[in-house]
């Protein structure tokens, strides 16, 4: 004999009885589905298994759908009968099993470590290839309506350029200070401690004069325009497929490319070289302030030093970059952003894989040019 | 039907910012009955459905669910009283990261220990209710029709096996034999579940063949609020405008030859 609160067990030699009782509803599923687990076994080899339903107040069609599995289960090996049934009981147990079929068992998941870790490789090598192929052709449509552009240019979609221009520019300003600020002071004060050790103070005008302008601006600026801009980019156009306005759009006769594409990638190309420039003006005044008050070079004293030891050349490599980094996060951005289908969580990745992407490329494409202008000597 | 509250909404007033949307209205659900809230676009018919779970609350007045006051429920209260509703949503609002089962046992799974071979078997169990075949659970949101998607949502609502049920203009964008086939689906669980049912709705069709009693909304008040006959004595002008146009005019000669004869 076994009492639970779902179900009461008696037993011998032959038969079993179970009374069930209470209230048998899906959120106490579990409970009632652990008493059975530990009744089971007490229940193997016996003729016949009695049901006793007079003591359940309530069943609902989750726990009936327990109940139907676990006769049908009994039912294999020995004989069940239910009785003293209610007539909420029976017509519960009736509409249960009008629509209750047997599942099918679910596939095992495979353990194959080596054929499956060989699948994924080959997956990711594939789609990267099939990635790159659409990107290429993504970069060969825009440029065919940038040319289009450039030969008609009332064509241009100068209001959401500028518009685009504020969004990805203006409004980045402030962060784009600080981080170039921060930078300068790090970069000034580590070189400070060094330049110290040899005296050679003054050189700290050259450090800060061409590290900023000629990487760490472009670099930084690129990276927190990417992760701003880059990743809403992505985020708004990936919107604008699944709410099917970019259909709209097309069947409308709005070429996607001159409407939705160039406006950003134009309005990119202008903006990041102009955060450039700022980024480089903070972060040497960053330096400067760490000069002063660790070396004790003044104001005067590091900008004519700026002025008569480092080169405008750096400071323009610096500006050259802007744009090629702008053209790939804008590239990135929208590419990534029509590639979004079909549900909310793809915008996630999708925007994930923009900011990754491009954030990447820039530094990629810093290193080449970097290479590139060192073997040129400039 | 019988003569127990359900749901009461008394001097309920809606306020967005400068506009009142709602303005002293009254409403009574009784228990078994499916009840309309009708009304034109923008009348506040879904506010008012929001209002009544939790999504939002009134500027004032006094709203109670199941006899619970909703004005100050508790947080153990609220999680009681939102285990015996089930809502469907106007555009099904599935998960779409999740399968159609998974959308389905997402409640079973969160909330209680049941063996996975037992909640597949609910899943099953609920896809045939609602008329899906069971291979409709392996799918994603997104690869449904619209009257699969409004189908698997109403499974979802059942799960927990509520006696009321929410639902959000149930047969809009389907088509009129696909909004026949959910409007019988609902009629059919009603009386095998015995569900309570509100339903947002301005489908004329619906109206007439689903809902047992409703409330017309119009100009911020409840207009009227009784059965369809009832309703139709009304003259007031809106519902007189609502239920005007040809599809209803054809509608109330059928149903008014019906009962002459």
């Amino acid at each position: 004999m076994d009492s639970g609160t779902f179900v009461h067990i008696d037993v011998d030699r032959e038969h079993a009885t179970l009374k069930i009782k209470g209230k048998w509803r899906v959120e106490r599923l579990d409970h009632i589905e652990a008493e059975f687990q530990r009744i089971v076994p007490k229940l193997k080899e016996k003729k016949s298994i009695l049901f006793d339903t007079s003591g359940i107040e309530e069943i609902d069609t989750g726990a009936m759908v327990f109940f139907i599995s676990i006769r049908e289960r009994l039912k294999k090996t020995s004989r069940v009968h239910v009785i003293r049934s209610t007539p909420e009981f029976c017509h519960m147990f009736r509409l249960v099993k009008r629509y209750n079929r047997p599942v099918p068992a679910a596939k095992e998941p495979s353990f194959a470590l080596l054929t499956n870790f060989l699948y994924s490789i080959g997956e990711k090598t594939f789609s990267m290839l099939e990635d790159f192929i659409l990107f290429l052709n993504f970069l060969g449509a825009a440029t065919i309506a940038f040319f289009y552009s450039v030969i008609h240019p009332s064509n241009i979609r100068f209001k959401e350029t500028s518009s685009n221009i504020f969004k990805a520019g203006t409004t980045a300003i402030p962060i784009v200070a600080l981080s170039s600020f921060l930078v300068g002071i790090v970069i000034a004060y580590q070189s400070a401690v060094q330049l110290e050790k040899y005296g050679a103070n003054i050189f700290i005008v050259d450090m800060i004069g061409i590290s900023i302008p000629r990487e760490l601006a472009p670099l930084i600026t690129a990276i927190i325009v990417a992760g701003r801009s880059g990743s809403s980019y992505t985020a708004q156009i990936g919107v604008m497929k699944i709410t099917e306005e970019i259909d709209a759009m097309k069947t409308m006769g709005f070429e996607i490319y001159r409407f939705v594409v160039l406006p950003r990638i134009f309005a990119m190309i202008v903006a990041l070289p102009l955060l450039i420039f700022f980024a480089d003006m903070i972060g040497i005044y960053a330096g400067m302030i760490i000069a002063k008050a660790q070396l004790g070079i003044n104001t005067t004293q590091f900008l004519d030093r700026l002025q008569n030891a480092v080169e405008v050349k750096h400071y323009l490599v610096g500006i050259f970059k802007g744009p090629f980094f702008a053209f790939i996060i804008a590239a990135i951005g929208c590419f990534r952003g029509f590639q979004v289908s079909g549900n909310t969580e793809s915008i996630g990745r999708y925007t994930t894989m923009s900011v990754v992407n491009a954030i990447f490329l820039v530094v990629a494409i810093d290193a080449l040019f970097s290479v590139i202008f060192t073997e040129l000597g400039i | 039907m019988s003569d127990k509250v359900v749901i009461s909404m008394r001097g309920i007033e809606t306020r967005f910012g400068e506009k009142v949307v709602h303005e002293n209205v009254d409403l009574t659900v009784y228990e078994g009955e499916i009840f309309g809230l009708l009304g034109g676009s923008g009348s506040g018919k879904t506010t008012l459905m929001r209002e009544m779970i939790m999504l939002l609350k009134p500027a004032a007045g006094k709203v109670n669910v199941l006899g619970y006051d909703l004005d100050n429920i508790s947080r153990e209260d609220a999680h009681i009283l939102r285990t015996k509703w089930g809502v469907l949503f106007q555009f099904g609002a599935l998960f779409t990261s999740l399968t159609v089962a998974d959308n389905i046992a997402v409640w079973l799974r969160e909330y209680t220990t049941i063996s996975e071979t037992m909640i597949r078997q609910i899943v099953h169990t609920k896809l045939e209710m609602v008329g899906l075949a069971p291979s409709v659970g392996n799918l994603y949101p997104a690869e449904l029709s619209g009257g699969m998607i409004k189908r698997a949502g109403l499974a979802r609502a059942l799960v927990m096996d509520p006696k009321l049920l929410f639902l959000d203009e149930p047969t809009s964008g389907l088509d009129p034999v696909s909004a026949e086939a959910f409007d019988n689906l609902i009629t059919e669980l009603r009386h095998l579940l015995g569900l309570t049912i509100v339903m947002v709705t301005h489908d004329i069709d619906t109206i007439f063949n689903v809902v047992d009693r409703m409330a017309v909304l119009g100009d911020r008040h409840i207009v009227a609020e009784g059965s369809l006959k009832e309703i139709l004595k009304n003259d007031h002008p809106f519902i007189r405008q609502f239920f005007g146009g040809n599809r209803a005019k054809v509608r109330i000669k059928a149903m008014e030859m019906e009962s002459s004869s």
